[in-house]
């Protein structure tokens, strides 16, 4: 007793929200509208974790890419203070995305070339032919069909592979892993040793590039642990990083943008009448925008006292930044919640910002640009074969989406 | 008006190739940023206004002169 009358002070201060927080039921577009409410409650407001922890959720698009671009935070998940998603065990695993400069900027420049927009644009036509027989194949079986299974999945997923070097035979061992190391709710044990399994893969696939280069990444990168440049456990786990980034993130936003347009049909109806490149573009940095399907909050932790928004986020302190609510912020996007194809949309965050900004997206908004310019020409009555709010949402994935979308024509 | 690149900043994002294909490009090796032309003529500048603006890494000035 006398030590509970010692003790500090209780806090008498309003609850702390949990983060994260579950979206409305019929707004699967929209960010929870709990989240949403935390920009009138502050720019920089404190939320629980899973974990009992207490970081700091910054509400406002423009503080997100001040805090993206600050040195003095760190994206290492064993910094101290580092808000986790889920259980770890302390370890980082899954390469550049969780290092923070100079080691971040070293492995990552060695893959970036093969995504510069010039080469990206070059695999095109590529593109073109596999999203043109992948709808060949859905009119000949005919409706209705799963087009995450038929079409949205396969599209990135072929194109990764072809760019990594990966057998495409093998996508439903890579996809069943990554499925699991994804899912948030997923045991850690369940996590770790699909990761392990994936780590293992590479490791292999690493082994046959030896023997057999071909002018693919992943032999690149063999050819720089021959060198020493790079260790075989860092390209294994390059390689996890890119085949995983490549595929599910892409596969999400066909799937989920193909929702959101049939949701909307006059929207639908723009890019099915368009063969406008620029108004195709610009539906994706919209889509990108409007969907924010990296929905989990991009996550650092303060390495050094900051001043920002008129508060100090403290040295050792956790720092999470969503993109779905800067996306709509309505201090960087005129009527934010409204999907408007035609608005100039590109300064969104939907592929972060800062040094660690998706080093894919040359390659997602040129796959993008081709399925959505494609899909709905090719496929003029599409429709849904379900009722919307039946269908199985990612609301346990760290990646936004639907595990199937049953449409026909 | 002049256009500097931090190079040492660039993160290959490849958002200003996007925003003004006819002042940046990217280096074959890397994918980092260089300028195919440093003083940009005037109906470009609003592109590169937009490259300022969205290049992830802060890499890029448009400076007076
Ligand atoms: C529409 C599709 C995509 C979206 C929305 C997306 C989103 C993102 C976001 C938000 C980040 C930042 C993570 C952070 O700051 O913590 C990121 C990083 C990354 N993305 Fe993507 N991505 C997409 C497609 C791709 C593709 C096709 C690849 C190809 C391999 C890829 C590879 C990566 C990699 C390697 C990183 C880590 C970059 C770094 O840490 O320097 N992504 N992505
Ligand atoms: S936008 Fe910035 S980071 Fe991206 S390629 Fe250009 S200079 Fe580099």
């Amino acid at each position: 007793m006398a030590d509970t009358l010692t003790g500090p002070a209780p806090e008498t201060a309003a609850p702390v929200p949990e983060f994260p927080m579950a979206r409305a039921a019929g707004c699967p577009f929209d960010p929870p509208p709990a989240l949403q409410a935390q920009q009138d409650e502050g720019r920089l407001v404190k939320v629980r974790l899973w974990d009992g922890s207490t970081p700091w959720l910054v509400t406002r698009y423009e503080d997100q890419r001040a805090l993206l671009l600050d040195p003095r935070v760190s994206a290492d998940i064993t910094s101290p203070g580092y808000p986790l998603q889920a259980p770890s065990n302390g370890k980082n695993n899954i390469s550049f995305i969780l290092m923070d400069d100079p080691e971040h900027a070293r492995l990552r420049r060695m893959v970036t070339a093969p995504f510069a927009v010039k080469r990206v644009e070059a695999l095109r036509p590529g593109v073109q032919k596999i999203v043109d027989d992948l709808i060949d194949d859905m009119l000949t079986v005919g409706g209705p069909v799963d087009l995450v299974q038929a079409f949205a999945l396969p599209v990135p997923s072929l194109v990764i592979c072809r760019l990594l070097g990966v057998p495409y035979a093998d996508h439903d061992f890579f996809q069943e892993n990554s499925k699991t190391l994804i899912t948030r709710d997923a045991a850690i044990e369940d996590r770790m040793a699909a990761h392990g399994r994936l780590l293992g893969y590479l490791d292999e696939l690493m082994g046959e590039k030896v023997a057999d280069p071909g002018d693919d990444l992943l032999s690149g990168l063999v050819g720089r642990v021959e060198s020493g440049e790079l260790s075989r456990q860092d390209v294994a786990q390059m390689g996890v990083l890119l085949l995983l980034a490549g595929h599910e993130t892409t596969a999400n936003m066909i799937a989920l943008g193909t929702l959101a347009l049939l949701e909307h049909p006059d929207q639908f109806a723009l890019l099915r009448d368009t063969d406008d490149p620029k108004l195709v573009a610009s539906a994706v940095e919209e889509l990108l925008r409007y969907l924010s399907i990296v929905h989990g909050g991009r996550r650092r932790a303060a390495l050094e006292d900051i001043e920002i928004a008129g508060q100090v986020i403290r040295a050792g302190e956790g720092v999470i930044m969503p993109n779905d609510i800067a996306n709509r912020d309505p201090e960087a996007f005129a009527d934010p919640d409204r999907l408007d194809l035609t608005r100039d949309a590109r300064r969104h965050v939907a592929f972060g910002f800062g040094v660690h900004q998706c080093l894919g997206q040359p390659l997602a908004r040129m796959e993008l640009q081709v399925v959505y310019s494609t899909l709905y020409r090719r496929i003029p009555t599409l429709r849904l074969a379900a009722e919307v709010d039946g269908l199985p949402f990612k609301h346990d994935g760290s990646v936004y989406g639907v595990y199937e979308l049953p449409v026909t024509w | 008006m002049r256009v500097e690149l931090d190079e040492p900043k660039c993160v290959a994002s490849g958002q200003c190739v996007m925003a003004a294909p006819e002042v940046f490009d990217q280096r074959d090796e890397d994918g980092i940023a260089f300028l195919l032309e440093e003083k940009p003529a005037a109906d470009s500048l609003d592109d590169v206004r937009e490259a300022v603006a969205i290049c992830p890494a802060a890499a890029i000035r448009l400076v007076e002169q």
